[in-house]
This record gives C-alpha cells, sequence and structure tokens, in this order.
C-alpha cells in the first residue's frame, strides 16, 4: 500500500537513508490519507515546484520503513496527531512537527530551517 | 493563467465547486480559489454515507471527484491561495492573490464555509500534536490505554467519546453547559458507556504538560471549583465557525458572523453571492452546501448574462 499522492514516496530504509544522505534539504511527511494529512501533502506539491532546492517526500505511517526510520527519531517521541512531519539538513533533523500544518507554517520553517 | 472571469468562487469546498461544476457547465468561464486545501471541511470526514447516490465514500475522494468535474466542464481551480485584496463593489470585482497577482469577474460567489472553533486558551496551541487533537480517527490510536478528555457537547463529542473508547482506557467529557446539543440517541449511547465519565457546567482553563500533554484544568461555572484531570490526550469537538473574517464590512454578516443572503443566495452587494456553511441557515450538510451552490452558481449566470 502507498499513499495516493503526487509525492514520491519513500518505501524502503535504504531509500530513506541515501534521500536524506545524498541532498542537503529534504522534507519527508510521515502520514495516512486522514484530514490532518491530505492538508499537508497538498501545501508539499504545490511548494515542490517553486523549492527546487528542496526535496519533497511521504510515507506511509503504518509500513516497515516509518517504523524503522522516522518512528523511531527522538524528536517525535512525543507526537500525539498524524502527520509527522521531518525536515532534514545534510542528513541531520533540523525540525519535526505533529499534525496539520498550514502553507504559511510549513514555508516559515522552509525559510528558517532550510533556506539559503 | 487567464486574468480576467464571469465568475469567481471563493473557495473550494462542496459549496464552490459545486457552483463551479455549474457555472463552468453553463459556459460561463469560472475560476475558483481557495485559501486551504480543495474540499473544505468535507475532507475532515473519514466516511461519508449520507450523500444521495453514493453508497459510502471518504470525505477526499468525494472532494477529488467534484474537483475533476469542475474542471472537466473547464473551471479553474487555485488552492492554498493567500487572498491579500478584495474588491466586491463596482460592476468588476477584484481579488488579489500573493504571488499570482489580480483576478477580475462580473460576479463573486462566497464560500469560505467554516473552520473548526478553538477553545482560544494560550495552552491549546502549545500541544496541539502532543496531546490536544481535533480528529478522533486520525490519532485516537496514539492513546491505547491512557485517559482522555474530549470537550464538547455536540453530536460530533458525544460520538467521538463512544469512538474513543475503543483505544482510551477513561474519556472524561467535559462539556460548558449542563445539558447536551447532541440528540438524544447519542447522549444515550455515551451514557451507556462504562469508560466514559461526564463533568457538565465546566470551563476549561488550562492545558498542563512538559513534553506532551499530562492535566486538564476546568472550573465549574456554578462555583469555580478548580477540577485537574489527568489526561495525556484531549480531543475537542466545539462546533465550527464561519471563515468570514475577511467579509467584515464588505458583506452584511449576522451577529454569529454569517453571511446574509435571500433565498436566491444574493447578498446585500450586486453581483455577490453567497452559499455553504458561511451563510446563514440552519442546516449545515454537504448535501445543503451542495444545494447552495447550484442556487448561487444559477444565479450568477443570470446576472453575467444580463450584466
Amino acid at each position: 500500500m502507498t499513499l495516493d499522492t503526487e509525492l514520491k514516496h519513500v518505501e524502503t530504509v535504504e531509500q530513506y537513508k541515501e534521500i536524506i544522505e545524498n541532498n542537503e534539504k529534504v522534507m519527508i511527511c510521515c502520514g495516512r490519507m486522514g484530514p490532518m494529512c491530505l492538508p499537508v501533502y497538498d501545501v508539499m506539491e504545490q511548494l515542490e515546484d517553486k523549492r527546487t532546492d528542496v526535496k519533497f517526500y511521504d510515507m506511509l505511517f503504518d509500513s516497515q520503513v516509518a517504523m524503522q526510520t522516522i518512528r523511531a527519531l527522538p524528536e517525535v517521541r512525543h507526537f500525539n496527531g498524524l502527520p509527522f512531519t521531518i525536515y532534514y539538513r545534510n542528513g541531520k533533523v533540523v525540525e519535526a512537527t505533529s499534525s496539520i500544518q498550514s502553507k504559511a507554517q510549513i514555508t516559515k520553517i522552509l525559510d528558517e530551517k532550510l533556506g539559503a | 493563467m487567464d486574468r480576467n472571469y464571469d465568475v469567481i468562487v471563493l473557495g473550494g469546498g462542496p459549496a464552490g465547486l459545486s457552483a463551479a461544476i455549474y457555472a463552468a457547465r453553463a459556459k460561463v468561464k469560472t475560476l475558483v480559489i481557495d485559501s486551504g486545501t480543495i474540499g473544505g471541511q468535507m475532507v475532515l470526514s473519514y466516511t461519508i454515507a449520507n450523500y444521495p447516490g453514493v453508497p459510502e465514500t471518504s470525505g477526499h475522494s468525494l472532494s477529488r471527484t467534484m474537483r475533476k468535474q469542475a474542471e472537466s466542464f473547464g473551471a479553474t481551480i487555485i488552492s492554498l491561495a493567500n487572498i491579500t485584496a478584495l474588491e466586491i463593489n463596482g460592476c468588476t470585482k477584484k481579488v488579489t492573490i500573493e504571488d499570482e497577482g489580480e483576478f477580475t469577474a462580473k460576479t463573486i460567489i462566497l464560500a469560505p464555509g467554516g473552520v473548526p472553533r478553538r477553545l482560544g486558551i494560550p495552552s491549546e496551541a502549545a500541544f496541539e500534536g502532543l496531546g490536544i487533537s481535533y480528529c478522533a480517527t486520525c490519532d485516537g490510536d496514539f492513546f491505547t490505554g491512557k485517559d482522555i478528555v474530549v470537550i464538547g457537547g455536540g453530536n460530533s463529542a458525544l460520538e467521538e467519546a463512544v469512538s474513543l473508547t475503543k483505544y482510551a482506557s477513561s474519556v472524561t467529557l467535559v462539556h460548558e453547559f449542563d445539558h447536551f446539543q447532541a440528540h438524544p440517541w447519542a447522549v444515550e449511547q455515551a451514557k451507556l458507556n462504562p469508560k466514559i465519565k461526564f463533568l457538565m457546567a465546566q470551563e476549561v482553563r488550562e492545558f498542563v504538560g512538559q513534553e506532551s500533554l499530562s492535566e486538564v484544568v476546568v472550573a465549574s461555572k456554578s462555583d469555580g471549583t478548580i477540577t485537574r484531570i489527568p489526561a495525556s490526550g484531549a480531543f475537542l469537538f466545539i462546533g465550527y465557525q464561519p471563515n468570514t473574517g475577511f467579509l467584515e464590512g464588505l458583506v452584511n454578516l449576522t451577529d454569529r458572523k454569517e453571511i446574509s443572503t435571500d433565498d436566491a443566495m444574493r447578498t446585500n452587494v450586486p453581483g455577490v453571492f453567497a452559499a455553504g456553511d458561511a451563510r446563514a441557515k440552519r442546516y449545515r450538510q454537504i448535501t445543503t452546501a451542495v444545494a447552495d451552490g447550484t442556487i448561487a452558481a444559477l444565479e450568477a449566470v443570470e446576472y453575467v448574462n444580463h450584466n
């Protein structure tokens, strides 16, 4: 099962490692096809054309890869709301958010944490 | 992208998309602009079982179908738009969007819908995603075996309280009044559930916790007695408010900030119509939004053809 979005999906641990190790700026949204997740995917799909310096991906929350990667991050230990959205710079987590985020909130994080 | 349209629909929920389907199908050049995700509050529903002709579907699926229908008839749709200026008086209506510029039309249909009501206390935002949730289906399983609070007294609050007992070890339902607004059958279902406790006539004062929520503090509205409820989660279902802040001073709004219209969906401004949950009316369903959108579009088409 994959997410029904226009984003590229992270489906294996190897792919996850390759993505965050070989790209300077990465945003991954780990969720389901629920009402709190869909708006975040929507924002990412729209920003993908504008923020070409950032690689945008999604990941199914209930997948093995999510359990072994994003759901195991210390940054999400207290998260209780879908989706978990993680921002990476040079392979390191620079920001993590839980639950729905607006376009303004996401853009602010991209500018502040994954800016030039 | 074209700049000049016959109809601009502000809002891409069921009312706005229905308006777009009817207007575009009538060969009227139509633009839909939404400040959020296309589908509006409809997207918040995991399951829709009472939309005639569709046995059971998700809000996401229904909104996607409506969007495709509107686009197939020629409507243009812009989502996640930040509207920076709106001029609705005069023959030419103007909408300015950040990064996109100005769009004009002969008529406007206002269908901005509603947004979930927040308590508005400072600690609420701090715990969103860290214990506070507005979606039981999305986040219920994070609270398996834990004590939680549900805030609200309408159908959503009562129904979701029952549904959350599948996960939580206990659910304390906190309501601001001493009676429920929910239908009697919903109240009965909740009262029959041994995991649900009730705290009536309470005002939520504060959400407390370190890295995540651990306590909800409420005060009795009758004598001010403070109760501290240990809880890992708090689900808020306290209704919706019309998304009409940007229309203040532009069209007539009711005391509840809903858009006033006549039966033809006309507002007090010539050439400006309104539809959906932001309009002053009693029942708010996808079906009633669709009906509003249909009427508004037919009236708007008539207006375009005669002006």
